[in-house]
């Protein structure tokens, strides 16, 4: 079955982003196809290259990263949810003209016909919101 | 974009100001439409306050979702369904709401769920 995940949870902040990567792991052992994960509003925080969590919690932005290398995942952040709250990649960064950039690579940042067009083209399109 | 059209239904649960769930599943709600996908929208819960006429949250700092709401028409979006019970509770009619509602108990909400291929929450 083809999936794609939103994810709308900060890492941190609620168990969205944690489930959602345990999800995601389910997914792929069962075979199942992973057509997009999309990170919307708070979500995007996922993205960012700056997070430094405890060496005892799980690194969430590096292991969406490592997933998404192992597997070939699609893994798109909203533009427009992301620059609002400070996660830019190096273009964005030139644009508004700051000093530096943070998102992590293999994510992207594009906009929300990405999450509708994975909606079109998934069996089932499965959100973990805050 | 893909030649197979998908129904989408959005469910808002979360009240207009406090946290952007409003204004973004509003925006989803217009990317769907752009997409030319059959959309509607359910309101549950603290949402129901996001259809109330005459909001002014100029004070916090936000700006008016309302006028989004109305833009819903322009777009056609014209299934909009809301959780009876969720006004009752709120001690709202259907009447405080100035849009073309359609209202739904706890079945016809079960029901528009199944009738969907994907669902959205927020």
């Amino acid at each position: 079955m083809i999936f794609s995940i939103v994810v709308t949870g900060a890492p941190y902040s609620s168990q969205a982003a944690d489930s959602a990567l345990r999800y995601c792991k389910s997914l792929l052992k069962l075979e199942h196809q992973i057509h997009r994960i999309f990170f919307y509003a708070d979500g995007v925080h996922n993205a960012s290259e700056l997070a430094v969590p405890p060496q005892d919690e799980t690194n969430i932005p590096s292991e969406w990263a490592q997933l998404a290398e192992q597997h070939k995942l699609d893994i798109v952040v909203c533009i427009a949810a992301a620059v609002r709250r400070g996660v830019l990649d190096e273009n964005e960064a030139g644009r508004y003209e700051k000093s530096s950039h943070n998102l992590t690579l293999p994510f992207v940042l594009s906009g929300l016909g990405q999450l509708v067009e994975a909606g079109i083209v998934s069996d089932r399109v499965v959100t973990f919101g805050a | 974009m893909s030649d197979t059209k998908k129904s989408f239904l959005i469910i808002n649960r979360k009240a207009p100001y406090g946290c952007s769930a409003a204004r973004d599943a509003l925006d989803v709600a217009l990317t769907i439409s752009v997409f030319e996908q059959p959309l509607s929208l359910l309101f549950m819960d603290d949402a129901v306050l996001q259809l109330l006429p005459a909001q002014n949250p100029a004070g916090i700092g936000q700006k008016n979702l309302s006028a989004n709401l109305a833009m819903l028409e322009m777009y056609d979006i014209d299934q909009l369904h809301v959780c009876s019970e969720a006004l009752q509770q709120r001690g709202l009619r259907a009447e405080d709401i100035e849009l073309n509602i359609n209202l739904l108990d706890r079945s016809g909400i079960a029901t528009l769920i199944k009738q969907h291929d994907q669902v959205l929450s927020f």
